[in-house]
């Protein structure tokens, strides 16, 4: 399986590239990792007219902590992020769950975003953070919320001619913790299920935050809301826990397919949200 | 590794765990697989298949395809008939649409193929051969397909007015009635094996390179049996045998997946034949999944009749399989299920009768032996299922049940209820060691307290009994080709020697276990020796590697041509001593007279000899050939223990311990035995956990690439703990008996008994395979636990 | 378009269309054959070459993506001094039977054993669980990939 004919730009800046890009209008893509672009390519599932291959842009590979959040630039690799000392929290235990070894290491966390997946596994853990994507058009960047970047399957909110630039991941200053739990069927297999938490302790050290997301259990990654509003507030605690998997499994929409029944993943959803909630706590309090 | 050798380290033959000398090349990427062949003016095909599982083709338009730069023909089902290949016979003697002409029935079905300077223009052309289908209903199940008024799969097929591929029946239908009749206990087990892919992870292809002055065809073909290829080619061809050298160069894996010929072999064939340029097609991985030989597919009930103690009076079985629209299960002729009535396994009763029926179905079509003996995978698991059944069902423990059961050692030769005539074994010594490197005990009462605990923990037991080394001439064939195969050898002035084969490796080694028969047998050091195979221009004919037979009949062919080389040899030296022939006794490296160890020569100054100083009367040459039938099936066998864990919440189960004894008589390389049995409890376990073939209802292959069809990888794979008894077969030359397959045949029954074992207690008696974590969880939640 | 690659510490320079594969630029364009393709979707591994140092599979990486890099290929790891003690293990622990998953299997232990001198099974099996092996079951290829990390150490030590 061969991909179809393209033009290929190869970009030295950001601003090339959204112009390249938008050149080449709505058939037109952004080559960063290329580990879900490629392969739908050679199935012929996806023809673009050009990729705009951003891999020689200096200075879109760096992740570092700044300003209460940690900076994700359009370059870096999901096996960058797992070796990264910088990450902590839901992100650092989804890293290598990430597809397989040789993919993280081409792959990028932005490219995952901005595919939205419903079974890819960052957008869990965006969502269960509160982060933000930095998108950068002719007129500059913005930032936007994950949740309003999360548009459909396959679908974000980011206009033809902008690209990801960054990822902002809040990183807080006070106790925190985050955990994201993935069934997976083998390595390099989507999640069946996946659940990302995220925990903030107050002085007191009840709960000041929380977030919940899932992966592959609804047509887009999902809050778990009413799980979320359930812990705020409250001790952490085994009981309370169950019953924010239970929220959660209540929150989630999975369908029956070949990895199992929807009756079962939801199961899986109250189980994992209960699990990795209690790793999160864990952190948090240590 | 046991120990038992009587040869010199120097030497190298059998129980010497020589290094490989087909790794040197394949270390530094210098093997030379399909893909890597590449000739003047080579021309690309890629095929077109149809996205659809049952469909009348009402036209095919290539003009958009042919208009693509660097396409020079399109060639068609249309094109095909006017040669007479439009359709070809299959191994189990139905017929197979080379191209489709009237209709489509499975989805990825050859239509056309598209023949290009270039991959990748061929792949542009054949996105846009655009083909005029009519859908039809997809009949997906065979309970489906033999329905009342099921659509008629084969309407091009005379004769045929239903679905149903062929029925089979064996064993004592009346005997077997009576004792289910009075049995104290009937346990019933129905089950699905499904449908799995050997997938090797070399794709199949071919490079046919016909030459249009000579007519000589040469044909570069991933081929685990290219002499009955090369016979087939002729045959449905037309082209003379002669002309016609199959070379199978470097395989990367066959698992029976290579025994076939498809579709794509036929058409590049035909296309270089008409375009007189080479011509290479390479399979896509989705091509190889959903278009070539699958394996298993069976809906078995099977049922014991038992007394109260357990003892087994008699089996019955019921199977219906699922042949796809093609019958084309590579197996002897007169087998029309394989050899599933091996069935009876390992256990001592009296009577059994076993009832197969094939249906065709929208699918693929295969029924390939899947790293195994002709449907024994199938055979081993319903038997070893079944005990697990009757254990639970009883409340006897399932190794006690076992032992109450088992053929006992001095009643070998055993001659089963279905007519096969075990070998040699001794099955009680291999369960009890087998239980005890585990720990059975200590393991039942960790399970007891575990339950206590709410915890899950399972021991799973398989002891199987498998029917290798096709085959006798008197009973086994493929296509009318009786199943012998051959060796021949020669021994040049210097001693050192080449060997060529009928049979041919993909990885399990021919070229140095081969050569340890040899020198086991000669005296010539194994390094002294070169393995040639795989070229039907350079080897005596043979019907092919598959269904564990190298060793049990190429191996015994070569143990034989050995031997009549060494005898000859022995005639020579005697000749050189100045002594009787029958006084000279061969040691591991000389020949010497007897009593008179000085007065020797080796095997080497005899090989001179041949060339230069011979007895009177005497041939010159050190060289043979021998064609061998076998006398018998060898059967190898082994217990197998898996201890998991079983997680209640998800139903996630974990391998925690897999203890693997294998019996598979004497072992000429032991390293790559215990590679070969790692290898095949690899297989067991993806085939019990996630590797399997599934269709939606309008007949999509669910499974058509690596992402849908999981293999597992290092992470998943559990660590194998591997044991042996040796129990020689008895007819065989060396007494080896076999080993490629034993673990794949062996270890799915011992993974999925493991689960069951762990939530038996809570009622659950069956989980299908793969024992997917939903499957588990609602197995647990449907008992009330 | 016109692109230089670095294969094996020789520069290869090309003319190719954008669209054309590393793994076949390496196969075809270079003449490289030791490196090998086995599926369509970025699953088996079986082309993988190292980028830079780095293990990535060259299916899904286009040739112009490699314009200007190192990549290293199975034909690559040998060196004057012989074979890599990767490429001994493996033969010496049964760590291949039909070769077409080794190529990639050894440059990403030959990656593993650069960064960790002794990986761990786990961690072993972990390194190279982008990489399918059909016939060995994955024992040998880890017990290999351990003896070649001992023995890589113990040659820089001496």
């Amino acid at each position: 399986m061969l991909p179809a004919r393209f033009d290929y730009v190869a970009a030295s800046s950001v601003e090339e590239a959204i112009a390249a890009k938008a050149e080449g209008g709505d058939e037109a893509r952004i080559l960063a990792g290329g580990q879900s672009l490629l392969p739908m390519m050679k199935l012929r599932f996806a023809t673009p007219s050009k990729l705009v291959d951003i891999n020689r842009i200096a200075g879109l590979d760096a992740i570092r902590s700044h300003n209460g959040h940690l900076h994700v630039g359009a370059l870096v690799r999901h096996a960058d992020i797992a070796a990264s000392g910088a990450v902590s929290g839901a992100v650092a235990s989804a890293a290598p769950w990430i597809a397989d070894p040789l993919v993280r290491n081409l792959g990028t966390m932005c490219g995952s975003v901005a595919h939205c997946d419903p079974e890819g596994d960052w957008n869990s853990v965006l969502l269960a953070t509160g982060a933000e994507v930095v998108a950068q058009g002719p007129s500059g960047r913005r930032t936007i919320d994950i949740g309003d970047f999360v548009q459909d399957f396959f679908t974000n909110s980011l206009a033809e001619d902008e690209m990801v630039v960054a990822l902002h991941i809040p990183v807080p200053s006070g106790r925190s913790g985050g955990s994201y739990q993935k069934l997976e069927r083998k390595v390099g297999d989507y999640a069946t299920v996946g659940v990302a938490t995220h925990l903030e302790l107050a002085d007191d050290g009840t709960i000041s935050a929380a977030g919940v997301a899932m992966t592959s259990v609804a047509p887009i990654n999902r809050k778990a809301t009413d799980a979320e509003a359930l812990l705020v507030g409250n001790a952490p605690s085994a009981e309370l826990f169950a019953e924010a998997g239970e929220a959660a499994a209540a929150a989630a929409d999975p369908r029956d397919d070949v990895r199992g029944s929807a009756r079962w993943k939801r199961r899986v959803v109250a189980a994992f949200t209960q699990r990795a909630l209690a790793a999160a706590a864990e952190q948090a309090q240590s | 590794m046991t120990d038992t050798t009587t040869t010199p380290p120097e030497i190298g033959g059998i129980g010497h765990s020589v290094k490989r000398v087909e790794d040197a090349r394949l270390i530094e990427g210098q093997g030379n697989f399909l893909d890597d062949i590449s000739l003047p003016g080579m021309l690309h095909m890629a095929l077109v298949r149809s996205p659809v599982a049952h469909a009348r083709i009402n036209g095919i338009d290539s003009d958009a395809a042919m208009a693509v730069d660097g396409v020079l023909a399109v060639v068609t089902g249309e094109l095909m008939a006017a040669h007479n290949l439009a359709w070809m016979p299959t191994l189990s003697g139905d017929t197979q649409a080379v191209l489709a002409t009237d209709k489509v029935r499975y989805q990825g079905q050859e239509v056309a193929a598209v023949i290009a300077t270039d991959p990748y223009a061929a792949a542009d052309g054949a996105e846009l051969v655009d083909v005029d289908y009519e859908m039809l209903d997809a009949i997906t199940t065979p309970q489906q397909s033999l329905a009342e008024g099921a659509e008629l799969i084969r309407d091009e097929k005379e004769g045929q007015t239903d679905n149903l591929a062929y029925t089979w029946e064996t064993g004592d239908e009346a005997a077997t009635e009576a004792a289910f009749a009075s049995a104290d206990r009937v346990v019933s087990l129905t089950t699905h094996y499904p449908r799995s892919h050997p997938s090797p992870l070399e794709t199949c292809g071919i490079v046919a390179d016909v030459n249009s002055v000579t007519g000589q065809a040469t044909i570069y073909m991933t081929s685990q049996a290219p002499h009955a290829h090369r016979t087939l080619f002729a045959l449905v061809a037309g082209l003379p045998e002669q002309n016609i050298r199959i070379i199978s160069p470097d395989i990367g894996g066959g698992f029976g997946n290579k025994v076939p010929i498809y579709p794509g072999y036929v058409v590049a064939t035909a296309a270089s034949l008409l375009i007189g340029q080479p011509v290479k097609w390479v399979e896509t991985r989705t091509g190889n999944l959903i278009s070539t030989g699958f394996g298993r597919d069976y809906y078995m009930t099977g049922e014991l009749a038992l007394t109260n103690e357990g003892r087994i009076q008699a089996m019955r079985v019921d199977m219906l399989s699922d042949q796809g629209a093609f019958y084309s299960d590579a197996q002897p002729t007169r087998y029309r299920a394989g050899l599933f009535h091996v069935c009876t396994g390992s256990y001592d009763f009296p009577h059994a009768h076993i009832k197969c029926r094939g249906a065709f179905t929208n699918k693929a079509p295969g029924g390939v032996a899947y790293r195994c003996s002709f449907r024994i995978t199938e055979a081993s698991y319903l038997i070893e299922r079944l005990m697990q059944t009757a254990a639970d069902e009883l409340g006897i423990d399932p190794a006690e049940l076992r032992l109450r059961n088992f053929i006992q050692p001095e009643q070998f030769p055993y001659e089963t209820a279905t007519g096969f005539v075990y070998d040699s074994g001794d099955y009680p010594t291999a369960l009890r060691k087998a239980l005890d490197a585990a720990g059975y005990e200590e393991l039942r009462a960790e399970q007891a307290a575990a339950r206590e605990e709410g915890r899950l923990v399972g021991i799973g037991i398989a002891h199987f009994t498998e029917a290798v080394g096709a085959g006798p001439a008197h009973t086994y064939d493929i296509a009318g080709l009786k199943m012998i195969d051959s060796a021949e050898l020669r021994v040049h002035p210097t001693g050192k020697a080449i060997l060529k084969l009928g049979v041919k490796t993909q990885g399990q080694g021919h070229e140095t276990t081969f050569a340890q028969i040899v020198a086991e047998e000669t005296g010539i050091p194994a390094t002294d020796i070169k393995v040639i195979h795989g070229d039907t221009d350079d080897t005596p004919y043979g019907l092919g590697t598959y269904a564990s037979r190298s060793t049990p009949v190429g191996g015994a062919a070569t143990a034989m041509v050995a031997r009549k080389i060494a005898d000859k040899a022995r005639h020579i030296a005697a000749h050189l001593l100045e002594a009787a022939p029958e006084d000279i006794e061969r040691s591991a490296d000389k020949f010497h007279v007897a009593g008179s160890p000085d007065q020797s020569v080796t095997i080497q100054d005899a090989a001179f000899a041949a060339y230069t100083n011979l007895p009177e009367g005497m041939e010159y040459g050190l060289e043979d050939v021998t064609y061998y039938n076998p006398p018998n099936l060898t059967f190898p066998y082994g217990s197998y223990v898996v201890v998991v864990d079983v997680d209640p919440d998800t139903g996630v189960w974990k391998v925690r311990r897999m203890v693997a004894l294998d019996d598979c008589g004497v072992r000429i390389n032991p390293m790559i035995v215990e590679g070969q049995i790692h290898g095949g409890l690899t297989e067991g376990f993806a085939m019990s956990s996630m590797q399997w073939i599934t269709f939606d209802d309008d007949g999509n292959c669910i499974g058509s690439n690596f992402m849908d069809y999981l293999i597992p990888t290092a992470w998943e794979t559990p660590r194998f703990e591997l044991l042996e008894t040796v129990t020689p077969s008895p007819h065989h030359p060396i007494g080896a008996k076999g080993i490629g397959e034993s673990a794949t045949v062996g270890s799915p029954a011992a993974f999925v008994n493991a689960v069951i074992d762990a939530v038996a207690h809570l009622g659950v008696r069956n989980i299908d395979m793969p024992v997917l974590p939903d499957r588990v969880w609602e197995a647990i939640d449907s008992a009330g636990g | 378009m016109e692109i230089t690659i670095n294969i094996n510490g020789t520069d290869h320079t090309a003319d190719v269309e954008p669209r054309r594969l590393l793994v076949d630029h390496i196969r075809t364009g270079a003449g490289l054959t030791g490196t090998h393709i086995g599926c369509d979707t970025t699953s088996c591994g079986v082309c993988t070459v190292l980028v830079d140092g780095t293990p990535v599979k060259s299916c899904t990486m286009l040739a112009v993506q490699a314009d200007g890099r190192e990549v290293t290929t199975v034909e690559g790891l040998k060196s004057a001094d012989g074979l890599h003690p990767v490429q001994q293990a493996f033969s010496d622990e049964h760590g291949l039977q039909c070769g077409f998953c080794t190529p990639a299997m050894m440059l990403v232990g030959a990656a593993l054993i650069d960064e960790n001198p002794a990986p761990s099974d786990d961690e072993v099996r972990w390194a190279i669980s982008g990489n399918l092996c059909r016939c060995t079951g994955y024992m040998n290829i880890v017990k290999a990939i351990q003896a070649a990390a001992a023995a890589a150490s113990s040659n820089g030590d001496s």
